[in-house]
């Protein structure tokens, strides 16, 4: 397994391919349905920043507050294909380096990665006990009036997250890879 | 017995049953060493130890709670249907289940774990002199793959007919692809109305055993093997066990109707039993 510090640089980008094992450290920014969405056409100054360059990852935490501290207790991967229609439009704006998530994305996103050099990670599903033993510290979160607690926009330090390549800059997408296979096997099973 | 309840909610929703275990840590060691799938088992077995040994759920989503229980003659009903919910706002005060009713018409969550239909009861007598709860926590994800087709379906040459009928979960299968966390556990329902052909494969994940009709038990074994070469794997990353179980089971039909259920549960699997026994609480 490969381990790397956020930011990423994009030749470290270009060099991951398809099913490297990688595990990621520094900070990432969690981003749900109304995020991608809301930050397609509108800028939030205070999170620009963070957002340049950044690996954005799609999750709708369970969060509790501690006196005046959040405390991750759920952090598992959400559906990334719901943010298919922003999500090219989000790594060209701010040049994102990563996408963690689960599940893959489509030809809009994949086309975008290639271009401006980013990968998609995926976390493993459902394993929210260990996924959120790798969350140290909430360091700031914007919109959490407006949107609410999974929804909102979480800036995340994270220490050697395990995850899984399964887009890359060359246009792989394991996703489809599975699919297709899977597909000619079906064919031949329903149709002999 | 709010207590013991609440104690069958969270280790359900903790400690996934050693049967289960056994079966992702076979399904581990059936893929190439230190490729994808594999790391997959090892994180979802590595995540079973730690929700384990501090308590904590194993996947974020505690899905909605069905009980199934079982009581002797002499137990009031109505009673043992309040402790359950009680047990279930208690349990999610408790962080062993995420609050995870919403109000279809308003969409808000009512925060407390319960809603018009949720936890599922279902309460059935029998001539036992002990009785049993069953709970199980199914997820939304699992439930969503969740397909019901109507037979002859030209689309898939699926005829009224075991052949038939297994194309219907090789389909389902396939359209759900790495969408629900497999591997899965498949449960198929044949014949039926539309709600009770569905009923009946979701209640297949209470089975054990293998089926002791010698069709369907050929049926569960054939469909797992020919599941198992789409090569979905386990999250979808590719392997060679994209599902560890079928069970399937049939109803009568009319003569109309053709109906082939099928419910999909994630690797989470979370059911367990309380057995109360005068007095004497057992949990499995
Ligand atoms: S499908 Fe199962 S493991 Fe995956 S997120 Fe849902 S409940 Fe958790």
């Amino acid at each position: 397994m490969n381990e790397f510090t956020l930011p990423l640089a994009e030749e470290t980008v270009r060099s991951l391919r398809v099913e490297d094992h990688v595990a990621l450290s520094g900070t990432i920014i969690t981003a749900r349905d109304l995020a991608h969405k809301y930050l397609v056409s509108n800028d939030i100054p205070e999170l620009t920043p963070w957002l340049k360059d950044a690996v954005i990852y799609h999750c709708g935490p369970i969060v509790k507050k501690v006196g005046s501290k959040y405390q991750i207790i759920a952090a598992g991967p959400t559906t990334s294909m719901r943010e298919e229609p922003y999500m090219a439009d989000l790594i060209r704006k701010y040049r994102l380096k990563g996408i963690i998530g689960k599940g893959g994305m489509g030809a809009g996103t994949l086309k975008a990665a290639q271009k401006y050099g980013c990968a998609y990670f995926q976390a493993t599903g459902g394993v929210a006990a260990i996924t959120a033993q790798v969350v140290r510290e909430v360091k700031a979160v914007y919109m959490l009036e407006e949107f609410g607690v999974p929804e909102a926009i979480w800036v995340l330090r994270v220490e050697k997250f395990p995850l899984l390549v399964t887009m890359d800059v060359c246009g792989q997408s394991l996703h489809h890879i599975i699919k297709k296979r899977s597909e000619s096997k079906r064919n031949k099973l329903l149709f002999g | 017995m709010l207590g013991k309840i609440v104690e069958l909610i969270r280790l359900t929703a903790t400690e996934l049953s050693p049967d289960i275990l056994s079966a992702l840590k076979a399904a581990r060691s059936r893929e190439a060493s230190y490729g994808a799938a594999q790391s997959i088992y090892d994180r979802i077995l590595a995540n079973a130890d730690l929700a384990k040994e501090e308590s904590i759920p194993l996947c974020q989503d505690t899905g909605i709670p069905i009980f199934r229980v079982n009581l002797p003659e002499h137990e009031s009903a109505q009673n043992v249907h309040n402790i359950l919910k009680k047990a279930v706002k208690k349990a999610t005060k408790l962080n062993y289940l995420r609050p995870n009713a919403v109000d279809t018409l308003t969409g808000k969550n009512s925060g407390n774990g319960v809603g018009i239909g949720i936890p599922q009861v279902e309460i059935t007598r029998w001539n036992k002199d002990y009785s049993e709860i069953g709970l199980m926590l199914k997820g939304g994800g699992s439930e969503n793959v969740g397909a019901q087709f109507s037979l002859p379906d030209e689309d898939i040459n699926a005829n009224r007919d075991l052949d038939g009928v297994k194309n219907c979960v090789i389909e389902a299968v396939y359209q759900a692809q790495g969408k629900a966390c497999p591997p899965y556990f498949i449960g198929v329902g044949i014949g039926g109305d539309r709600a009770g052909s569905m009923k009946l494969a979701k209640e297949q994940f209470w089975r054990k055993l293998k089926h002791s009709h010698p069709q369907l038990r050929d049926l569960e074994e054939d469909l797992l093997v020919k599941l198992n070469q789409l090569g979905i794997g386990p999250m979808g990353v590719g392997g060679s066990t994209t599902v560890l179980s079928v069970k399937a089971d049939y109803l009568a039909r009319l003569p109309a109707s053709y109906f082939v259920s099928v419910a999909f549960t994630c690797w989470a699997f979370r059911a367990r039993f309380l057995t109360i026994r005068r007095g004497e609480y057992t949990y499995e």
